[in-house]
């Protein structure tokens, strides 16, 4: 499984122990300043920060090289398209972007564990109280987010291997309607637990 | 052990009756459930904390109707699922544990040492920072029992636990549930499990048709099922 999501790295680097609010600012702010690089010096300028902050945090550069593999055929299309259309600069400045992104974001989840992101946005969300939001509910939504991603690739697996043991070729719809119908079963079963749980009370 | 009281019980699902016509107490420490698939068993189950409320009759733990008073039964009666995955919540191993434990007004401390404990009883104090799904479905039934135990509930109920587990993380989970001083309602189709129980019941077709020691329960159900 190569999803960088719920897969906390543990440590104590002082990226560990930064409070998971900050973190998660300073993600934001990042997303929203990369709109300002525009020249592939800066660009690569970013890159060495993140993964300096990636040693810092004790991860290995295989870690590194894991977050980045899922982007690899966005990246690569985007980068041909972006060669041909406006030139090596701007590909530079686009792929190295999403690149830089994509490993702050894993960053955070790597030395975050799940309850402190998620008491974070308990807390960033307060204010949103007048207007009826419940922060605990937002919260929540975030922790079963990430816990059902590798649940569904699961029974993804599960289906693909049901389609190969019956021998039926791949076809998209026969395995997208049965996964549909897994997940849904599996919501239904999720809410029950979190009933018993006193998730309600 | 807490007095779990069904009177005047039926549970329909569109038209379909699912449960009739039930009336039964449970006091004994250890209750064993049994019928074939779609007997009621697990709706009987599900009636014990409020997860399914009766159509007609009612259910109390303790003099609390699950009706009126669902929060103070689901505080006393813990329930653990036959599939763990869905009822591991949280990401991580310990994250799941405590999971149960908010809202109960405990300091951050209590929270880990209850965590703490709870992951040491389970086998799992190695696993606590692991993402849930890399455990073995033994472990995840661990985990999930763990988590439910975490919470000190009075009663336990479960639906079939062992069914996804081969026959060693079976015995593990049954292990683990004999040393448990709570009252156990468990529903199973692994009818060694129920040796040294109290009191065992028999559902067929929606009805509790025999309700009597194990041994004698489970000879009558082998007869209903030949």
């Amino acid at each position: 499984m190569t999803t960088a999501l719920g897969v906390y790295a543990p440590g104590r680097s002082p990226l560990h122990r930064a409070p998971a609010g900050v973190k998660l600012v300073v993600m934001v702010a990042a997303g929203v300043g990369s709109v300002l690089l525009d020249r592939p010096w800066q660009v690569l300028v970013a890159l060495a920060l993140v993964l300096g902050a990636y040693a810092a945090a004790g991860l290995p550069p295989r870690v590194v090289a894991r977050q980045l593999r899922p982007l690899a055929w966005v990246a690569g299309v985007t980068a041909v398209f972006q060669l041909l259309v406006s030139g090596w600069e701007r590909a530079v400045v686009v792929v190295g972007v999403l690149a830089v992104l994509v490993l702050l974001a894993a960053l955070v989840s790597l030395t975050t564990r799940t309850t402190e992101l998620v008491d974070a946005v308990v807390t960033g969300c307060r204010p949103l109280r007048a207007l009826r939001v419940d922060p605990e509910r937002v919260g929540l939504v975030l922790a079963l987010g990430v816990r059902c991603v590798p649940v569904v690739v699961g029974l993804a697996e599960e289906v693909r291997d049901a389609q190969r043991a019956r021998g039926l070729a791949a076809s998209p719809r026969a395995f997208a309607v049965p996964l549909l119908v897994r997940s849904l079963r599996h919501a239904d079963a999720l809410g029950e637990a979190l009933a018993a749980r006193g998730l309600d009370d | 052990m807490p007095l779990i009281e069904a009177r005047g019980v039926s549970h329909r699902y569109g038209d379909r009756t699912v449960l009739a016509a039930l009336d039964v107490r449970l006091d004994e420490r250890r209750v064993g459930v049994v019928g074939a698939n779609g007997s009621g068993k697990s709706t009987f189950a599900r009636l014990l904390n409020g997860l399914v409320l009766p159509s007609e009759g009612s259910v109390t733990v303790d003099g609390h109707d699950t009706r009126r008073e669902g929060r103070a039964v689901r505080r006393r009666v813990g329930f653990c699922f036959t599939d763990p995955d869905a009822q591991i919540v949280m990401p991580t191993v310990a994250e799941d544990v405590a999971f149960g434990l908010r809202r109960r007004g405990l300091s951050r401390t209590e929270v880990r040492e209850r965590v703490a404990r709870a992951l040491e009883e389970h086998g799992l104090a190695d696993h606590a920072d692991h993402p849930a799904h890399l455990l073995s479905g033994g472990q995840k039934q661990m985990l999930a029992l763990a988590s439910v135990l975490v919470t000190e509930p009075d009663v336990l109920v479960m639906d079939e636990p062992t069914t996804l587990l081969d026959l060693r993380n079976a015995e593990r989970i049954s292990g683990v549930v004999a040393r448990l001083p709570q009252q156990v309602v468990l529903v199973t189709h692994h009818l060694h499990l129920l040796d040294g129980f109290d009191r065992v019941l028999v559902f067929d077709e929606g009805h509790l048709v025999f309700d009597d020691l194990p041994a004698t329960a489970v000879r009558h159900y082998r007869k209903l099922m030949a």
